[in-house]
This record gives C-alpha cells, structure tokens and sequence, in this order.
C-alpha cells in the first residue's frame, strides 16, 4: 500500500461522493433487475422463427391476459377480444391506450413500450380466436387523390360532434373526452373509425366506406397541418378562448394604457400666473 | 408625534384651483360674461394668460425628440404596410405554382398587421407622450350651472307653450284631435301590416317531414343506401338522409336521422303513445337498428354525440342526454321529450326505408304541438 | 404673460371667417373649446367602445364592397383548395374569398370581429364603473336607460354580424334561435316562419341579417351614442371625488388641446390594440368550421361571449313542459330565453329610479361614489356580476369539462345551486367587505396613515407611526354622502301624524330598504385637528349628511346590524 492511496478512497470526502455513491449504486440495481427480471416488454428477439402466432400468443399470456383471460375470453375488469380483430389490437396498443393503466378509467394516448412488430404479433394471435377487422394496408390508409371536400362534410356530420370542428377534442359524459387527433396516424384513424374503440361509435365500410374513410383521413391530415393564417389558434376551440383574450388581452392592456394616460404628472408646477 | 409631512411638490391641491391666500386672480373658467366689464363672481377681471410652455424647457426637447423619433417609425411602418400590400400576393391566381395559398395568407396577414400595429401604436405612443411632457400641465375648473332652469325661464316658457296650444285650438276642439288620433291610428299599424308576407303561415308544416312509406335511406355524403347486413357491428352508428333529398337544407332540417345498431337484447322499450299516438315501439326496428330523429327535441341542434359504451346519445348544444336503448328516453339535460323514433321497413330489393313518417312532430316544442 | 401666442396662418382663420359668416359660431365653439374634461382612467372606458364603434363601421364599409349576403348554393373554387367542390351559399364563398383572396381581406375581418368583441367588452366594463361609482344617478338616468339599450342593441347587432357567413357554428346558433323563437306561446310559430320567411334554414334569413346588420341597428346605434355624447356634454361629466372637486364644479383639462390630444392617443392605441390581436389570434376561423349544414354540428359550439349568458341559461335549465289542451309550453326554452336576460336588463333600469326611491333621494350628484361608500349598491352590483357571470360560464361548460378534467354533469349541478347561492352570498360579503372599508376609511382618519417605521418607546412597546392624512387624502376619505334617512314606518311625527310614505305594505318595504341604504360607519370628520383651512368647505356640507347617518344608525337601534356600528373609534 504504502504512500500511494487509490484516487477513489482519496476522494471519499469530496462533496460530490455522497451522490457517486448513490448514483452507483441505482445503476447496479437496475441493470440487475432487468438482467434477472428478463421478462416483459424489453424480451429480446426470440432465439428461434416462431410463427407470429405463437410469439403473439406468448406476448398475450405476460402482458394482457391478466385482464382479458388466459383465452381472451374476457373477465370481470376487461371484454373478450374473441372477434375483436386484428385492426382494433393494433390500434389500442400503438396508441399506447393498452396495456391500460388503470381499471375502470379512460384509456389516453401514452407512449408505448411494445415493438410495432410486437404489436403485430399479438394482433395474429387474436385475429386468429375469432376473425374480425383486419389492419388495413398501406394503400388502404393512403390518401393519395381523396377528396376533402367530401372528408369535411363527412367529418363535420359523423365526428365533430365529438372530435371538434378541428379535431381538437371535446368533453363526453361521466368524465370521459374524445381526444385531440392531433398525433393519430392515417392507420390509426381508419382503425378507429372501423373499430370503434371505448365509447366511440363504429363506423364499419358499410356505413362509411373505405375510400370515404380516406376522404376523412385526408381532411383531417389537411386540417391540422394547415397554418393558422390569422395568427395563433387559441386552441380551435372557438369563441371561448376568444372572449377571453378580448377581455384579459384587450381590456387588460387598454386598461394599464389609460392608466398611464391620466396618471399626475411628474412635472406639476405652479404656474407662474399665480403668483 | 413626527412632524408633519411636507407635501413637497405634490401640491397639487393648490395649483390652479381654490383661492389661495394671498390676492393672486383665481382662474375660473365658464360661459364668457356678455359685456367685457360685468362680473360673475368675485373681481375677475380679463382672463389671466395661460403659460403656454412646459416648465422644464430641456425635458421638453427631449420628449419632441422621442414623439418626433415614433412619429418616424409610424410613417416608416405605414408606408412598409403599402409595400406589403403591393409585395405580397394572396390566392391561388396569383402565387407561384405549387405554393401553399393558405401560408400566403399567413404572411400576408402577418406582414399587413404588423405593419398596421406598429403604425398605430407608434402614433398613439406618441401622440401619449406630447400630451404628458410637451404640454404644460395646467389644471382648470369649469362652473357647473344648475340644470333646472330659472323659475321664470319655466313661467315663459309654460306662457308661450299653453298659447300656442291655444292658438292651435287643438286644447279646444276635442272633436279635432280624437278624428286626428283616429285618423293616424291605421297609418301606424300599416308598416306592421304590411310585415304579414314576410312568411308563409306555419299551417300543418311543422308537424310533418318528407318522409314517408317506401323512402329510403342514404347514407350523407355518399348518398348509399344501406341493407341491415352493411352495419354490421354492434355499436355502430351512421348519419341518413331520404333519398333525394340531399340538396335540400329545409328538408333535411327535420328529416336527418341516425341509424344506432344494438348487439341482441341490448335495447328494450315498451310501446310508448303520446295522447293516443304510437310514438315509440320496438316493431320498429329491423334486425337491432333502431332510427332516431337527429334534430334535438331542446331546440333543434343535431343530437349526434353517441358513446356506445353507456348507449347515450348527447346533444353537444345543451348537453341533452337520450338513451338509445330505450327509446331514446331523456335521461338529463334541458330537452323535454324523447328523440322522435322513425318506423323503419325493408323495400323490395332489401334496403332499409321509412315505414312511414314519424308519428309526432320533429324537433323543438312549439305552442300547437298538442 | 408670455410671448409665445400662437400666430393663426390665414387660411385657417380665412375658413374659420367664413364659416363663422355663416353659422355664428364663435362663442359656442370657444365653449366648446374650453370644456373641461375631468381625468380618471375610468373614464375612458365609455370611448373604448366609441372608438371601436368607430372602427366597425370603417372595416364593416370595407368588408360590405367583397361580401355578398345570400344563400344561393354555389360550388367552391377558390384559394382555400381543401373546400374545393363543396356546395356552400354565396355568402360563405364571399367570406372565404375575403379570407384568403383578397389582401388584407382576412386582417380587416378579424379587426372587425374583435372590435365587435372589444365593442361588448367595454360597453360592459363602462357599465360596471358607472353603476359603481352612482353616475347613473340624477341628472344622468336618461343617459343609463340610453346605455342600456345600446348594450341590447350591441348584443343583437353581434349576433347577426357573426351569423352572416353562414358557417356551421353560426348556422349552429341560428338553429338555436329558431327552436327559441318556435317555443314561445301562442305566436311563436308565426314569428319563426316570418324571421325565417318560412321554415328553417329558408334562404331569406341571410339578407333579412344583413339589412338588419348594415342599415337599421347602426343607425340605431349611432343616433343613441350621438345623444349619449350630447347629454353627456351638456350635462358635464361626473368627477371623482378630490380636494377642490365639488356639485358646483368640474375641474380638469380643456378640451382644446388637450383633450383632443389625449383623445387623438387613445384612438391610436384602441385600433393598434385590435391590430395587434388581429394579427397575432386568430377570430372566427370560418374555413375551419365549414358551411352549414343542418346534420352537422361541432363539440364547443358557443356563441360570442356576449350571447354567453343565453347559451348558459339553455344549458342549466332543466327539462319543464306543460301540455294542456292540445298546447304546449317549454318552459326549458322559454325561461332561460327570456328571464335572465330580463331580470339584469329591467333591474339595471329601474336601479336609478328604486335607488331615489328608497333613500328619497333627488338631489343632483355630479361627484361619484366610492363604491365603499354605498354598500347596498355595489353588494347588488356584484350580486348582479356573479349572476352574470355564473351563467356566462356554464355556457362553456364542455370546454371548462374538458379543460379542467371536470364531469360534464357535475358542472351543470354546480351551476344550478350556485345559480342561486352565489348572487345572495356575494351580496352579504361585499356589503360587510364595504362596511369594513369604511371602518378602515374611518381610522385613517382619526389615527392617521401608518408609514411603515416603527418605534420603540422608552417603555418597551412598538408602535408604528402615522402621519395625518393630508388635504387631498382627507377630502377623499370625507367625501362619503350617506343619503338621509327616511321616517321610519309607523313613526308618527310630532303631532302623531305617521309619513303618508311609510304607510302601508310599500311603505313597511320602503321603510327596509331605506334601514339597508343608510347603513354607514361614522366617519370621526375631525381626526387630529389638522386645522388646514382649505379644501373643508366643500367638505363641510358632507357633514350634516353624516350626522344625518348618525341619527339613522341611533333611530334603527332595534335592528341588530346598528349594534355593531354603535362602536365608534372614539380616540
């Protein structure tokens, strides 16, 4: 040992050691943890080409069958997905809405933690229990040459009364919203409308058809990229935001300048007249 | 206690109102006397001459400086809001091919306001800025005169007003002016009269819509009409119009109905009569889809709000909440029946039509609804 | 005394000349010319709404020569390319060209529809300062019955203003207003098919608008604020209360020049206020809402926040119908239409008038009120604010439910009990919040203004020091009118003979409400015997009414409320 001391222990009381220490620590914990933990949404790529199937049925047992039954029967806290479809997984699980976080509540946007290949393989698994609605393809969702003129007109009847003349959300009963659509990819708006997810209705190729559909998808990608050309949106919400700002905004700074617009002046000195 | 506060340079109370001690002309100024040498109140002689100047002659340049400087950035602002006007194209006939018409706009809108603000505040700034620090800052007092006028001002006047009525006769010839109160009393209920073809009497109207046995049902927008097995899934919900009539706003303003589809068993209503009259009746469904009027029974908003969890369909005007698996009946909000429910049918080639129209009036209340 | 008059240039002196050959107007304009113009901030309020007046109908004039008032269906092939091929009426196409093809089309748009906002804004902020300060009090009732009805007249003018483009929200609103119209007795149905010349949507109901918009209710609107501004020049502006402000006076700035300037100033910042918001927020996006249709309809559908409290009132009330006789009536529709409104509106008119008659007050009042001053007055005004206000906000209910995380439903209940609770609790609170002030008006007075240094005395205690107010504090604080009070009902005179205006069940509610108005704290008028000569004279009339306040307080002594106030701060 001698004179020369390790640069560690000779630092042990420097300010900063307290939280090396602590520090160190978490990152010894932590990669133990997932080293040993081994299971969930980070598994690694499987060693052998398993059929999507049975990968998604795997995936199924760790993560959702808690909720939804060993089977996807359903239980008493979530519905069967017997039926559900292929489409109606992928959406609910790319939009990060499932797994949910909490029982009972509405299910927001969140980002998610399963790979889209993931995702895919689940919605096999459950596309193969009991057929349903299929993801739709890339061409299905393009909206190369839709027409938005019709998509506005479908829109402002079938999902504004929800959704917002902008697609800036609304308030539903007993707590529950329709989100902004701000961040939903083409695929996951076709999803929606096809699968009907939580409260929201179903709008089957039936009733609104798939180049319909892509009409809608197309206005609503138009309306949120499109700039506001008359300054900022107060939130496409309407007149609310409006009447706001015309009285804390335009009363409010009128108000300070007719403050300072009669204020004594500084300079008030007798005239000489008076004297 | 601590000596008094010296009022320093706020005295602001003895500058230019109220008699001071000494014998210094008190400043008052109202309505100017007829003859120069008579007097209103105590000795005021000629007005006293107004010090046109600010006191502090190198604070003043200063302040002209600053107003002339704003002044400056409005006429700069004013003519930079020319050239962004001329600079500046909007419309798809006059940007270049492939530009974004709507971001056109944006910067012309941009441009053009902010020029205009600038502009505007600049001259206000300015014009702010002369009136507190070029002006001197003279206070003045102004007599207010009683509003009521002088007792013999009144006598004269009630004098001439009572002659003149008598001259007209009118206070003595009560036969003339009750035919002039006559006479004028249809001219007066002429312009009302003349408001009667503003419209046509409501008649029957509003008690009936176009539909009727046999119509179908497109769908809005693309005009399909719908079989039972193209709403497929439970929870489904879809906007129709009849057939025919999807350029015809009146029309439409009554008859627009939604299509809900209902897992089996889902939906149970008793057949429902208002005074005598089938209303609302299981029969007239088709394979679990029900149609309900979409024109609010509140005061006519589309109702088109439906959550297929809870089965409620809201009216996002006023919140009127209806239960679509029982017969629409109201369960919260201002709306004070349910949603009309329209008999539906299969037509020969196996489309869903109206089995005939609805069977109350449509939408808001109205006194002859019954 | 100085040098520097101002040498006029002889062409304006040659047309001042000419036109004085010609209409004697010398001595009127040099009246004119003097006019004294009092100075508060809140003074300025009434021409926030005089110069957005001014404003709308420069940007409406222009907005008039692009848009075209009917309801002709036409197909669209215009700049906003993500409409193209929709069938929309001549109007909205007019408005979407004004938008988005004609330069600065869209900022003139938006400057008139926040100078509409703005209009309403301050027309009610001017409101609330008259009503608080009592300058709608004798000589000025006819000029408050005037404002009332430029308020209407300013709500109804907004409405058809922003229904003109005929896009879905406004549609959504003209929808509303004929469902109201329908459900009114007896002739409802006949005036919603001569409004709509016939049923809804028609196409008469855009022109009718129009003419309505852009001839009748301005002409209207000017002729009343061409007779506000008369009667408010003829009868001299009110004043705050000030040392050397008293009935007989008016003290302040003549109009020429400065008046003129400051109101030259006040012009520019008003329209640069409405530039600014006009090109940094975006008003009424019409190519976002789309054309209306009948079947469509959007989340957040609120009217302009001056029709708020109708939207609120539709929103609260809950489902009542009679049907009798083969008739109807909705009481959902027909109450929130018209009482609400009712109530505010006809309260604020006959206020003046209730006011004179329960303190039997009738004298002319040129300088204003604190509000402190006359609690009965500002606990109804914010009474009468909270009702207003309640109702604005549960019109937006589903913003506020999805804003704030809170049930739709529960927001609606709220409203519905503090509909109630609110006004009546709010009048309690800032009656007492008043009486306080007063009692606080009153130290000042006899202790002085602290002034934040304290002191130790040699006997150990702190005391922080004050000074008296001086004269222009003082005037101030004493400038408070308690009105006298009335005989007390049943309160026979000197030969036993009882007030012919106490008598009876309105005299007994006279008699309550007069207890109400001439509830006051005794202000010690004499504090530390300042002794300044000046500024008391005008002051000295207030005493007597003081006393008078005095005497009402000892004469009430049954009451409770006299118990608490019998404590003066006798020092």
């Amino acid at each position: 040992m001698g004179n020369r001391v390790s640069s560690i222990i000779a630092r042990r009381r420097h300010p900063a050691a307290g939280y090396a220490a602590v520090a160190a620590g978490l990152v010894v914990v932590g990669v133990a943890y997932s080293t040993l933990s081994g299971g969930g949404a980070s598994a690694s790529a499987p060693a052998q080409a398993d059929t999507a199937i049975a990968q998604g049925r795997s995936l199924f047992i760790e993560s959702c069958s808690s909720c939804h039954g060993l089977y996807a029967q359903g239980t008493s806290q979530a519905p069967s997905l017997v039926g559900a479809g292929a489409a109606a997984v992928d959406f609910q699980m790319s939009t990060g809405r499932m797994p949910a976080k909490e029982l009972g509540s509405e299910n927001e946007r969140k980002p998610t933690t399963f790979k889209p290949y993931q995702i895919y393989d689940i919605a096999a698994y459950i596309a193969s229990l009991g057929g349903g609605p299929a993801i739709p393809s890339q061409s299905e969702v393009s909206t190369a040459g839709a027409n938005t003129a019709l998509g506005s007109e479908l829109f402002s009847t079938n999902c504004a009364q929800c959704h917002g003349f902008a697609g800036a959300g609304g308030a539903l009963t007993y707590g529950k919203d329709a989100p902004p659509l701000t961040a939903s990819t083409p695929t996951q708006i076709y999803e929606a409308m096809l699968t009907g997810p939580e409260a929201m209705p179903e709008f089957g190729d039936g009733t609104i058809t798939p180049a319909e559909k892509r009409d809608i998808i197309a206005y609503i990608i138009a309306t949120r990229e499109e700039p506001n050309p008359g300054g900022l949106s107060l939130g496409r919400t309407g007149t609310v935001t409006e009447g706001l700002l015309a009285w804390l905004g335009g009363l409010g700074f009128l108000v300070l300048i007719a403050m300072w617009l009669t204020a004594k002046r500084r300079d008030h000195v007798r005239s000489e007249s008076e004297h | 206690m601590t000596e008094p506060w010296s009022p320093g340079e706020r005295d602001h109370g003895a500058s230019g109102i109220e008699e001071p001690a000494g014998g210094a002309p008190r400043r008052v100024i109202g309505t100017p006397s007829p003859a120069p040498a008579s007097v209103d109140k105590e000795k005021v002689p000629a007005e006293p001459q107004i010090v046109a100047d600010p006191p502090d002659k190198a604070h003043a340049s200063r302040a002209e400086l600053l107003v002339a400087a704003l002044f400056l950035i409005a006429f700069l602002a004013g003519c930079g809001f020319i050239a962004a006007y001329i600079g500046i194209e909007v419309g798809i006939g006059n940007i270049p091919v492939g530009a974004n018409p709507v971001d056109a706009v944006f910067r012309s809108n941009l441009a053009l306001g902010l020029t205009l603000s600038l502009a505007l505040v600049a001259l206000g700034t300015g014009s702010m800025i002369w009136v507190r620090h070029l002006t001197p800052n003279i206070e003045i007092e102004e007599e207010r005169h009683d509003l009521q006028s002088a007792p013999a001002d009144r006598a004269a006047f009630q004098k001439t007003f009572a002659e003149g009525a008598a001259i007209s006769q009118v206070t003595k010839r009560p036969l003339l002016r009750r035919t002039l109160l006559i006479a004028t009393a249809p001219l007066a209920l002429a312009p009302l009269v003349l408001l009667r073809d503003l419209g046509p009497l409501p008649g029957t109207s509003l008690r009936t819509t176009v539909w009727r046995k046999g119509l179908r049902a497109v769908t809005l927008g693309g005009n399909r009409p719908l079989r039972p097995a193209d709403i497929t899934a439970p929870g489904s919900m879809i906007t129709v119009i009849p057939e025919g009539y999807a350029n015809d706003p009146d029309a439409l303003a009554k008859a627009g109905v939604i299509l809900i589809k209902f897992a089996p068993g889902e939906m149970s209503w008793p057949d429902r009569y208002d005074g005598g009259t089938l209303v609302a009746s299981m029969n007239w469904t088709i394979d679990n889809i029900v149609a309900y009027s979409k024109i609010c029974t509140h005061v006519g908003c589309p109702v088109a709000l439906y959550e297929q969890t809870t089965h409620h369909i809201l009216c996002p005007c006023h919140q009127s909440t209806f239960d679509a698996a029982n017969g629409a009946w109201v369960i919260f909000g201002p709306a004070p029946r349910p949603l009309p429910q329209l008999p539906l049918m299969l037509d020969s080639d196996g489309y869903i039509a109206a089995a005939s129209d609805f069977t109350q009036p449509v939408g808001p209340s109205f006194w002859e609804r019954g | 005394m100085s040098d520097d008059a101002v040498k006029i240039p002889a062409a304006v002196s040659g047309v001042g000349g000419w036109l004085d050959d010609r209409f004697h107007g010398a001595r009127g304009v040099r009246v004119l010319m003097r006019k004294v113009f009092p100075d508060h901030w809140s003074f300025m309020l009434g021409e926030i709404a005089l110069w957005s007046f001014v404003i709308l109908l420069l940007t409406g004039t222009y907005l008039a020569l692009f848009f075209v008032p009917s309801s002709a269906p036409v197909i669209y092939h215009g700049s906003y390319q993500k409409l193209d091929g929709i069938t929309m009426s001549q109007a909205y196409q007019s408005t979407l060209n004004i938008s988005f093809d004609v330069r600065g089309g869209l900022l003139i748009r938006q400057i008139h529809h926040w100078a509409a906002d703005l209009f309403m804004v301050a027309i009610m902020a001017h409101m609330l300062r008259v009503f608080f300060t009592g300058a709608y009090r004798k000589p000025r009732e006819v000029n408050w019955l005037i404002g009332i009805v430029l308020f209407t007249l300013g709500m109804l003018e907004g409405l058809f203003g922003y229904s003109l483009p005929d896009d879905q929200l406004s549609g959504a609103g003209l929808r509303i207003t004929e469902g109201v119209m329908q459900g009114v007795p007896i002739v409802g149905t006949y005036i919603a098919f001569f409004f709509f010349g016939g049923p809804f949507p028609g196409d008469s109901v855009i022109p009718r608008m129009y003419i309505l918009h852009v001839l009748l209710i301005p002409g209207l609107i000017l002729a009343l604020i061409t007779a506000h501004l008369f009667i408010m020049f003829h009868q001299k502006h009110t004043q705050m209360p000030a040392l050397g402000n008293t009935e007989r006076n008016v003290v302040g700035q003549p109009f020429w020049p400065y008046f003129l300037l400051k109101g030259q100033a006040w012009f520019f910042f008003i329209f640069g206020t409405l530039a600014l918001l006009s090109t940094f927020s975006q008003i009424n996006p019409i190519w976002l809402y789309g054309p209306y249709t009948p079947l469509a309809i959007s989340s957040a559908s609120q009217p302009d926040f001056y029709m708020g409290i109708l939207e609120g009132s539709l929103r609260m009330m809950p489902a009542w119908e009679t049907n009798f006789l083969g008739h109807t009536i909705p009481w959902g529709v027909f109450i929130p239409a018209l009482l609400p409104i009712g109530l505010i509106f006809t309260g604020a008119a006959l206020w003046p008038f209730f006011e004179q008659w329960a303190t039997g007050d009738h004298t002319v009042h040129n300088i204003n009120d604190r509000p402190r001053n006359a609690p009965v007055r500002t606990g109804v005004g914010v009474a009468a604010v909270c009702f207003y206000g309640i109702l604005w906000a549960e019109g937006a209910n589903d913003v506020l439910a999805d804003k704030l995380q809170i049930p739709l439903y529960t927001i609606t209940w709220i409203a519905r009990v503090a509909i109630f609770v609110v006004p009546i609790v709010a009048y309690f609170v800032t009656r007492r919040i008043c009486l306080g002030l007063q009692r606080k008006d009153a130290e000042l007075l006899s202790h002085g203004l602290e002034i934040g240094i304290i002191r130790q005395l040699p006997s150990g205690e702190f005391i922080e020091e004050a000074r008296p107010l001086n004269d222009e504090e003082r005037a101030v604080v004493e400038a408070k009118r308690v009105p006298p009070a009335l005989p007390a009902p049943g309160q026979p005179d000197e030969n036993g003979v009882p007030a012919p205006s106490s008598r009876g069940v309105m005299g007994w509610a006279r008699g309550v409400a007069n207890r109400a108005f001439t509830e006051t704290v005794a202000t010690n008028g004499h504090g530390n015997g300042h002794g300044h000569p000046n500024g008391h004279e005008a002051v000295e009339g207030g005493h007597e009414a003081v006393e008078g306040g005095h005497a009402a307080v000892g004469a009430g002594g049954g009451s409770g409320e006299a118990d608490e106030l019998d404590s003066h701060e006798e020092h």
